[in-house]
């Protein structure tokens, strides 16, 4: 494999793992403070995707699209957090489990009742397509360069909110004691709201970026939810650093995994078996990796709670 | 007799009536549905000794359902192809036996419990709810992308598997089979629930640093109860595959372990009977409302927010007004 090859395959892995950061940024965000498990978050995804590409076909305009993306799932996340999820948190994680899961049949329908089955299509805007050539002459798509750019900007935008701002420490003080905060005054449901509301619009603005690459259908939030659940539970849950790297390590894992895996079988077996049982193991390598973080450090890598 | 007995009786009653009144009226399609329940059923009654009894929210139960599909359709499939699945040490040609397909199915699903829940009894919480669905969509991933069974388009086989002395190929005979599997597992249950080891798991589970300090250990108990659990959602693998006639990856999926923790959960957490009156009620949603619309999933996710927000207990819990007796 040439490295010019080989340098793409990790910008895949790289893009991979900073939108499944932007997603599992908020589902450890709302763990982090209001100890909730959300299956619902892969929903809003859908739901960014959906409210992009309907924006994008009646304007025309890919920016416009992000911004509806973003103000939609925040805005559907602020409403079931009202209607439903506050009265969750006092619950065990069972109950939290089963009753996004009704959220995720909900939306699922709901949306596929107001959209019809088939998959809508996001176009990657004329001036952020075709590719670009980066040093050592390595053809890359700029669309995907711009995923990387805006991810990366995300992440940091996030780290100055949780360690600069004053929601910030209303956050860290949340995840510490929750008691504590309310008693010194901070209205801790309108906080809660605030910390849902961010990441089920980072998760939508996820989705809508990720949708222009993919088509944009009915269940396409549950596979990046499932993912994102695996980066949250690698990188500890609670922890931004934590999802961040992890993040990284899942697309990386995926993607190179899929290339490589095949490759390095080879050297040992025929080649159709080493495909087939090569892209069987790489399917299964992501949750190989979770299983032995799990195995080796029981609260991931940069867990504190479990 | 408490309510709880009186509405258990009920069911069993219904149970055992609604198919020999179909089989009368010569309505085979609702026979299979009520085949369909009582398969459900169980592989809820499997989750809800881990879930219930034991406290172990497992979200990857789909594996050991499928594990035991698959068991039935490897078996059967080099059975129907006169393929030997091995010749070394001796020849085994695969099988079109039900009991021999059981007990493979539950053998490997069995295994597979061992194996999994040794890991993930490591963590706890919520840890151990991602790390399960984790190894379920492993297997999923997995079967997709092996393709010596068939991969993501799954296997089919063309005759039901047969059981000595009956006729598995008239539904009612069939579902004779299935029901009696179902009582001998739920009486089994029952017995172990209230067993020492069924105590002892239950006060793992409500408090187990005391249990610790008389000297057993949780993780045994538990790592015991999920592999009976896995075991016997095997074993509804393997009949829900001989149903189908086929099997496929969904039985893998996420969403399915999602769907057999609702059965779980509608009828009522750590109620002998709470899987199964949640697995009617789930057929009986399916078939009424999915003729109502094709969007009847929007009404099951309404009615069963409704469900985990304002009747805790279940159906059980809310018809009889008490808490499970140990909780």
């Amino acid at each position: 494999m040439s490295p010019i090859l080989l340098a793409e395959q990790i910008l895949n892995g790289v893009q991979l793992g900073v939108m499944l950061f932007v997603m599992a940024a908020g589902l450890t965000l709302v763990f982090g403070v209001m100890g909730l498990i959300n299956l619902a978050h892969g929903s809003l995804f859908m739901v960014g995707a959906f409210a992009a590409a309907a924006v994008a076909g009646a304007t025309g305009s890919f920016m416009l699209a992000l911004v509806s993306a973003l103000a939609a799932a925040a805005a559907a996340g602020a409403l079931i957090e009202v209607l439903v999820i506050r009265r969750l948190y006092a619950r065990d994680h069972l109950d939290q489990v089963l009753a996004t899961f009704a959220l995720i049949l909900i939306f699922s329908e709901g949306t596929r009742w107001i959209f019809g089955s088939f998959p809508l299509y996001l176009n990657i805007p004329d001036y952020l397509s075709g590719p670009v050539t980066l040093p050592g002459g390595i053809q890359y798509p700029l669309y995907r360069l711009t995923l990387i750019g805006i991810g990366l900007a995300i992440a940091a935008g996030l780290f100055v909110l949780i360690s600069k701002t004053r929601l910030g420490i209303q956050i860290r003080a949340g995840e510490n004691d929750r008691e504590m905060i309310a008693a010194l005054g901070v209205d801790i449901s309108k906080l809660y709201t605030i910390v849902f509301a961010l990441g089920a619009g980072l998760a939508g603005l996820a989705g809508a970026l990720v949708g222009a690459i993919q088509s944009v259908q009915v269940g396409m939030g549950e596979p990046v939810l499932i993912l994102a659940f695996v980066v949250i539970v690698i990188g500890g849950i609670g922890s931004i650093k934590g999802a961040l790297i992890g993040a990284l390590l899942v697309g990386l894992t995926d993607t190179l995994g899929g290339v490589l895996l095949p490759h390095l079988f080879k050297l040992f077996t025929d080649p159709a078996t080493a495909t087939s049982a090569g892209s069987a193991l790489a399917s299964m390598l992501i949750y190989i990796l979770m299983a032995v973080v799990l195995i080796w450090k029981p609260t991931g890598l940069f867990g504190a709670r479990a | 007799m408490t309510t709880e007995r009186i509405l258990n009786a009920v069911v069993v009653a219904g149970l055992v009536l609604f198919p020999i009144w179909a089989w009368m009226a010569d309505e085979p399609f609702m026979i299979t549905l009520a085949t369909k329940a009582a398969i459900l059923a169980l592989a809820g009654v499997g989750l809800n000794l881990a879930l219930g009894i034991g406290g172990l929210v497992s979200f990857g139960h789909a594996a050991f359902f499928g594990i035991g599909g698959y068991a039935m359709g490897i078996l059967a499939s080099h059975a129907q192809a006169y393929d030997p699945i091995f010749t070394q040490p001796f020849v085994f040609e695969g099988s079109k036996s039900m009991p021999v397909i059981w007990l493979t199915a539950i053998l490997a699903s069995g295994l597979a419990a061992l194996g999994i829940g040794a890991l993930s009894l490591r963590t706890s919480g919520v840890y151990f709810i991602m790390i399960t669905l984790a190894f379920g969509q492993m297997l999923y991933f997995f079967s997709i992308s092996w393709p010596a069974y068939g991969g993501e388009d799954g296997l089919s086989i063309y005759v039901r598997n047969s059981f000595p002395g009956l006729n598995t190929l008239d539904p009612i005979q069939f579902y004779g089979i299935v029901l009696g599997v179902l009582c001998a597992v739920l009486f089994l249950l029952a017995r172990l629930a209230k067993s020492p080891f069924g105590l002892a798991l239950g006060a793992a589970r409500q408090t187990p640093l005391r249990v610790e300090t008389v000297g057993i250990s949780p993780y045994r108990l538990q790592l015991v109860a999920f592999t009976l659990s896995g075991m016997i959602t095997g074993l509804a693998g393997a009949l829900f595959a001989d149903l189908n006639r086929f099997v496929s990856p969904v039985m893998f999926s996420w969403q399915t372990s999602g769907e057999i923790m609702v059965f779980v959960i509608i009828g009522g957490v750590a109620r002998l009977f709470g899987p199964v009156v949640g697995a009617i009620l789930f057929i009986i949603l399916e078939h009424l409302l999915g003729g109502l619309s094709d969007y009847w999933h929007i009404y099951l996710g309404a009615l069963l927010l409704l469900i985990v927000l304002f009747a805790r207990g279940g159906v059980i819990g809310t018809l009889t007004g008490r808490e499970a007796a140990h909780d």
